[in-house]
């Protein structure tokens, strides 16, 4: 780990008593959904973290529980120093205290977080879906989700999958 | 060879009003601008001067629906699109004709999932599906002629208004 990174994990521990692992050089470091916004203004206050890069999630589900790990990618460009912020979400109605507060950029991607996943993000100034039209049942991105899968139409099934297609009338 | 060799010394010509309509509307059928992926780049390659597709009376593409008579759709359309397009169809005016461009706009192609309407014929009508990911200029051009080739079958009791 870089040496200007091992003070900024140590100040996270310390105040939010996180737990951190390596992969590969990378830090992630595990915060508590309640404790998130603070260690974000903490960290672009104090380590110039002035950049969200990335604001993800992903699903572990059936492997893991808790299923979803929400990912806040931070970068400062004035130290050089990359660091993930992962908070584990359980449960079927998961909830994140928002980040437009701290970062501004993160309205959007919470709204996809929405959308995808279906975490909600609590005190979001405009809580839409962003990419899926408007009345979608379901978040595309859990691996719980259908593939919303088409049969392929080959030579002998074709009439009976012609008949099931929704046609345009005119 | 022109019409003038066929007239002789006559002036007249004889054929049905169906016909020369029919010839008209395939001299000048203006697509519309509707370039949703990369099949677009072939598009523009078929109207640009190695292909050149004017040499079919469609040298202009336009960018809106009311001064167009076919939409070549090309490329994939996401769900959220789909309603935007039915819209942009029924803002055409008739007659009308669409060209499903590549195997996106013809089945979903490879985009089997959740977000890519499979075949935009689930929205509009098409009368022509032109295979290929991405079709080359030729397969476009083909595709329109086969369209021409419809159109000068139409009858004018098949295109009433009911």
């Amino acid at each position: 780990m870089d040496k200007k990174l091992e003070t900024i994990v140590q100040a996270l521990q310390e105040n939010f008593s996180t737990t951190f692992e390596e992969f590969r050089g990378e830090v992630h470091v595990f915060v508590k959904a309640e404790n998130i916004v603070d260690a974000l203004i903490l960290l672009r206050d104090k380590y110039d973290f002035e950049l969200l890069s990335a604001l993800t999630a992903t699903d572990y589900w059936p492997q893991q529980s808790p299923r979803f790990h929400v990912i806040y990618q931070l970068t400062s460009l004035v130290k050089n120093l990359s660091v993930q912020l992962r908070v584990p979400l359980n449960g079927d109605q998961p909830k994140i205290p928002t980040a437009t507060r701290v970062y501004e950029i993160a309205n959007w991607r919470e709204r996809e977080l929405l959308d995808m996943f279906g975490i909600e993000p609590e005190g979001h100034p405009d809580p839409r879906r962003i990419l899926m039209p408007d009345g979608t049942e379901g978040h595309p991105l859990r691996r719980d989700f259908p593939l919303g899968y088409e049969e392929p139409q080959f030579t002998f099934n074709l009439e009976e999958i012609d008949l099931q297609k929704p046609y345009a009338k005119e | 060879m022109g019409v003038e060799q066929k007239l002789g010394d006559m002036g007249i010509v004889t054929t049905t009003l169906e016909n020369v309509v029919n010839w008209s509307r395939t001299n000048a059928m203006w697509p519309m601008l509707f370039g949703l992926a990369c099949c677009a780049i072939e598009m523009m390659a078929a109207q640009a001067s190695h292909f050149d597709m004017s040499r079919f009376g469609m040298e202009l593409m336009r960018a809106s629906p009311r001064q167009s008579d076919l939409m070549i759709v090309a490329g994939r359309v996401s769900r959220k699109m789909a309603p935007v397009l039915r819209r942009l169809y029924d803002q055409m005016p008739e007659p009308k004709w669409v060209i499903a461009m590549g195997d996106c706009a013809s089945c979903g192609g490879v985009f089997n999932n959740y977000a890519i309407v499979q075949g935009v014929d689930e929205i509009v009508p098409v009368d022509v599906f032109v295979a290929g990911c991405p079709p080359r200029p030729e397969a476009l051009i083909h595709g329109v002629v086969t369209l021409y080739e419809k159109v000068k079958g139409e009858k004018f009791k098949d295109l009433a208004v009911k």
